[in-house]
């Protein structure tokens, strides 16, 4: 049997957050992809909107680069925005 | 017996026994994707015959697991259509195909009915069965307009359970003079319509049957049903009133 393309799903828990990634599943086309993580990823109430994209189409960056992509950014605390108070009432900042 | 208790039984043992052969696809299925898929399109058909049996049960003192267990053959209502052993992946997507699209036009109409526990059955179900009907048709239409060989099974598949799809409709007395029920003969020229737009889609061509089986409303089945239910019912009988 051919093996069915693979796709990213990605999960929206509730309006007013982000689609999540939370996982991958194989199917032929982009309607079935998106019904089968309807079946495999939202049966438990896990969400209110589905996003699905090809694994093809997603560009990832390389564990071989990873020092120069990510440890500069280990010693810049002055990038975090903990210098001031988030005001009453904002969420999911 | 009452008609409201008959009526209850019939339509909860076409959805027993369509879960029970549903559920004999998890692990079997083409692909995990799938597995999972029926598994809960098999779930939705357990909850609406659990609600469906125990309305009937509560009208003469049984409990579901009685009326699942401890019936014989010829005490299930079932339709045909739905106790026939599973075949190829194509023969599951036809079975569901028609059986679905029946049951949403059914549960549709039955929403309306002044009884409240069978239009509060049918409130659920019925977008339960929309989501059935909506997987039955993406499978049909693309191993129909698939390779000559996914066509050659689809094509097969309508045609062999065609015949099994009359006994739906059927109507009777009980149907007709039971106020809340629904009278399926009234489902079946819409129930073709969108079935044979799906089938005219699919390029398969719509299949024809010179006979139609019938009987399974008034318990008589196909040779299958006794396997199907030795198997449903075989560990409650063995340990009887066992709990867990």
């Amino acid at each position: 049997m051919t093996v069915e393309p693979l796709w990213e799903v990605f999960v929206r828990s509730r309006r007013g957050l982000s689609h999540t990634h939370v996982g991958s599943l194989h199917a032929p086309d982009a309607t079935m992809a998106l019904r089968n993580a309807r079946d495999v990823y939202t049966r438990r109430q896990e969400g209110v909107s589905i996003w699905v994209v090809p694994a093809t189409d997603i560009t990832a960056s390389s564990p071989d680069e990873k020092d120069e992509f990510f440890d500069p950014a280990a010693d810049k605390v002055y990038r975090h925005p903990t210098f001031y108070d988030v005001p009453e009432g904002v969420d999911h900042l | 017996m009452s008609d409201l208790f008959t009526y209850a039984l019939r339509l909860g043992d076409d959805a027993l026994i369509a879960a029970q052969r549903m559920a004999e696809w998890i692990a079997a299925a083409p692909q995990l994707e799938e597995d999972v898929a029926l598994g809960n399109i098999g779930l939705d058909q357990l909850g609406q015959a659990r609600s469906l049996l125990q309305y009937a049960g509560s009208m003469d003192g049984r409990t579901e697991d009685d009326l699942a267990y401890f019936r014989e053959e010829r005490e299930f209502l079932n339709v045909q259509l739905c106790e026939l052993p599973n075949g190829d992946f194509a023969h599951a997507m036809a079975r569901l195909l028609y059986f679905a699209s029946y049951q949403h036009l059914l549960y549709d109409e039955l929403r309306a009915s002044a009884d409240e526990t069978l239009s509060g059955v049918a409130g659920k179900a019925v977008k339960e069965v929309a989501y059935h009907v909506d997987h039955a048709t993406q499978w049909v239409l693309r191993l129909g307009d698939g390779t000559s060989e996914s066509h050659r099974r689809m094509q097969a598949a309508l045609d062999e359970l065609w015949p099994y799809t009359a006994e739906l409709f059927e109507s009777d007395d009980l149907v007709r003079r039971l106020p809340v029920a629904v009278d399926p003969a009234g489902l079946r020229d819409e129930w073709e319509r969108r079935v044979l737009a799906v089938i005219d889609e699919s390029t398969c061509s719509r299949p024809e049957a010179s006979y139609q089986h019938r009987g399974g409303r008034s318990g008589q089945h196909t040779e299958h049903m006794g396997f199907l239910l030795a198997e449903l019912q075989h560990v409650a009988r063995s340990h009887p009133g066992a709990t867990w």
